[in-house]
């Protein structure tokens, strides 16, 4: 079977073009840059759900959590850095008191994302060994379990704000436009997190991955370390979903804690949505997934007043139901039946 | 969370309400659990909107109660409209999961839950609803103990259904069918039982108990358009322990998780009860995982 990862001279122009669009799009329509971000951590979102779901065969419902601790971790070391965590949030982290300069709302940027990273990644190697281990519908109540009850242990933290939430800390005016910072370091994420995945996908690690979804007692029994494999792929997952939600976190600049920050009923099954909408188990698959995903989305909002939620849930079933394969995989299937054909006619 | 660990020692007859409040609350817990059982065993589907159906029965007491109804009237009218959502969501959609990926179940029965949810908010809004019954309490031990009439007919209600269902399920012929169906279904469908209406039967007939248990939940127990999905939670969570097809465990297993999450919300404090309950499901599966693992058995 040839690589289906290599990079030919069409996908290399392909992926140049895709680069440019993504660079130039916010100076198009910077009307849209908020959405534009959002939709780069979609990108991140789908993608790393996808390793795991996809890829290993691992549905979880609770990679939202990684989210989650990537946006608190990331808020907490961008205030932490430079005042009191439990006054800033008791203060609602307004008023003239909690200033941040220039070169302290950087600094605190920097150094949050690869902790909220880090953290996440921390986490996810701690409960691998404990989830990891389930199979099928144990795995995926197990971690939508997983995502809510870090929510609600988060709503009684008072130290971050408990159920009103915490506010990530504002960028100071001289910074000028903040939301094309976030916009060029999403585009980084994404980009990084794609061929991150293409590189993966296309060793050793990834054939184990995709080995571990087709039958992971065979392929333990082949002697391959599954338990070793799984817990990677779940790590290198919520590095990225950490990082993202840090992002996410300080582009919607409030975390709360249900509805935002462990959203298991938005983002965690939008997540879910994306890549079953592009096509699961493809890398090309949630990126698709997660553009027609937020299309649909802001159409929804915009012109189904209050019933945008409705919309998306009916959407869900719709896909969960008719469209199992995906955007992608629709058109796979249509190709491999012409060449099929072709075959049969030489 | 010390202090109040030491405010049950010193006060027994607090330990005593406490066991009481979680056994009474338990039966909404084990109809709900049985529901969820009874759909996973025959059909295969895991049905995450479950919850969302109780919650849906408790709204549907909140209306006849606006409407000047006595609250008891609303159980057979909410297992009735249950019994037809479950009906008409069957032949929609999950007819087409019935022998699908367990993936495709979850997920698309989640939808479900999102739909009903987001209806629930928009129609009966956001806020706790609850229905008074204006039954009082009886008081023992000088006013220590109270329990709650209304509890008490919720909870002997509740047993009366999951008594009635399981006879239904050993005697009556369609009980049978349905036992059949899950045992074998292509037996059952080669000896002349059509395993389709079978499955939209087992659909309609947990929609209708979820109904019923969620039309009597609302009369000593607040519901919330968000509520649901600890319901759902509570029920998988119950027939993991209790395991497929086995009604006195589901019984014991709700009855001790109501207990242990009364003493979970006092001893940890209100606002940690329902992340006690999603985290004793994770730490129930962990458990669950090991011990299998331990005997070496296949983990499916």
């Amino acid at each position: 079977m040839p690589n289906t990862l290599a990079l030919t001279p069409t996908r290399l122009i392909l992926i140049a073009a895709f680069l440019l669009c993504g660079v130039i799009a916010p100076l198009l329509a910077p009307a849209y840059q908020t959405q534009l971000t959002e939709l780069l951590l979609f990108i991140v979102f789908a993608l790393a759900w996808d390793l795991v779901g996809g890829q290993m065969g691992y549905n979880s419902f609770g990679n939202v959590l990684f989210v989650g601790v990537g946006m608190y971790v990331c808020a907490i070391v961008q205030v932490g850095l430079f005042y009191n965590v439990w006054l800033y949030t008791e203060a609602r982290g307004g008023g003239t008191e909690f200033i941040f300069d220039e070169s302290q709302f950087l600094i605190g940027l920097a150094v949050g994302l690869p902790v909220a990273a880090l953290v996440s990644a921390l986490i996810a190697w701690a409960l691998g060994s404990l989830v990891l281990t389930m199979r099928g519908h144990y795995f995926a109540i197990c971690t939508l379990g997983l995502g809510i009850a870090a929510g609600q242990i988060a709503a009684g933290i008072p130290w971050i704000g408990a159920g009103s939430g915490m506010l990530t800390p504002n960028p100071p005016d001289s910074l000028g436009d903040v939301g094309l910072l976030l916009y060029y370091l999403s585009l980084g994420l994404a980009v990084t997190c794609a061929l991150t995945f293409a590189w993966l996908l296309s060793t050793r690690f990834g054939l184990a991955l995709n080995a571990i979804r087709d039958d992971e007692d065979k392929a333990e029994a082949m002697g391959l370390n599954t338990h070793m494999a799984k817990v990677t792929a779940w790590v290198i997952a919520a590095a990225f979903l950490g990082v993202a939600g840090a992002l996410y976190g300080n582009l919607v600049r409030f975390i709360d804690p249900i509805q935002t920050a462990f959203a298991g009923a938005t983002i965690g099954v939008w997540m879910i949505l994306m890549a079953l909408l592009g096509g699961r188990g493809t890398l090309l698959g949630p990126i698709v997934g997660a553009i027609v995903f937020q299309v649909t989305k802001e159409l929804f909002w915009t012109y189904m007043l209050g019933w945008q939620r409705v919309a998306l849930g009916v959407l869900i079933v719709v896909v969960a139901v008719f469209f199992p394969y995906g955007i992608v995989g629709f058109f796979r299937d249509r190709f491999k039946d012409k060449g099929s054909a072709a075959e049969e006619r030489a | 969370m010390i202090g109040n660990l030491q405010i049950l020692i010193d006060a027994p007859a607090l330990s005593l309400q406490l066991l009481i409040d979680g056994i009474l609350v338990g039966a909404v817990f084990a109809l709900a659990a049985y529901g969820l059982a009874l759909v996973w065993g025959v059909t295969n589907v895991i049905n995450v909107a479950q919850g969302e159906f109780v919650m849906l029965g408790g709204f549907i007491t909140v209306l006849c109660a606006d409407q000047g109804l006595p609250p008891l009237i609303a159980v057979p009218i909410a297992a009735a409209v249950l019994y037809v959502l479950g009906w008409v969501l069957f032949q929609l959609v999950i007819v087409h999961l019935v022998g699908r990926d367990m993936f495709n179940s979850v997920l698309a029965t989640f939808g479900i839950a999102i739909v009903l949810q987001q209806l629930m908010a928009h129609v009966f809004g956001g806020a706790d609803r609850i229905v008074e019954s204006g039954l009082g309490s009886w008081f023992f031990r000088d006013g220590l103990i109270g329990i709650a009439k209304v509890k008490v007919v919720v909870f002997v209600a509740c047993i009366a259904l999951g008594v009635t269902l399981a006879l239904f399920l050993a005697r009556s012929r369609a009980g049978q069918a349905i036992r059949a169906t899950a045992q074998e279904p292509r037996a059952a469908s080669v000896l002349g039982i059509e395993t389709r209406r079978v499955y939209a039967l087992t659909f309609a007939l947990n929609a209708a108990i979820c109904g019923a248990a969620g039309a009597l939940a609302a009369m000593a127990y607040t519901i919330h358009a968000y509520g649901g999905l600890a319901y759902t939670i509570r029920s998988f969570m119950i027939v993991v322990v209790a395991g497929l097809g086995n009604l006195a465990g589901v019984i014991w297993a709700a009855l001790g998780l109501g207990v242990a999450e009364n003493f979970a919300g006092f001893i940890l404090g209100a606002q940690y009860q329902i992340a006690f309950v999603f985290g004793l499901l994770v730490a129930v599966l962990v458990f669950r995982n090991w011990r299998l693992r331990r005997k070496r058995l296949t983990l499916r």
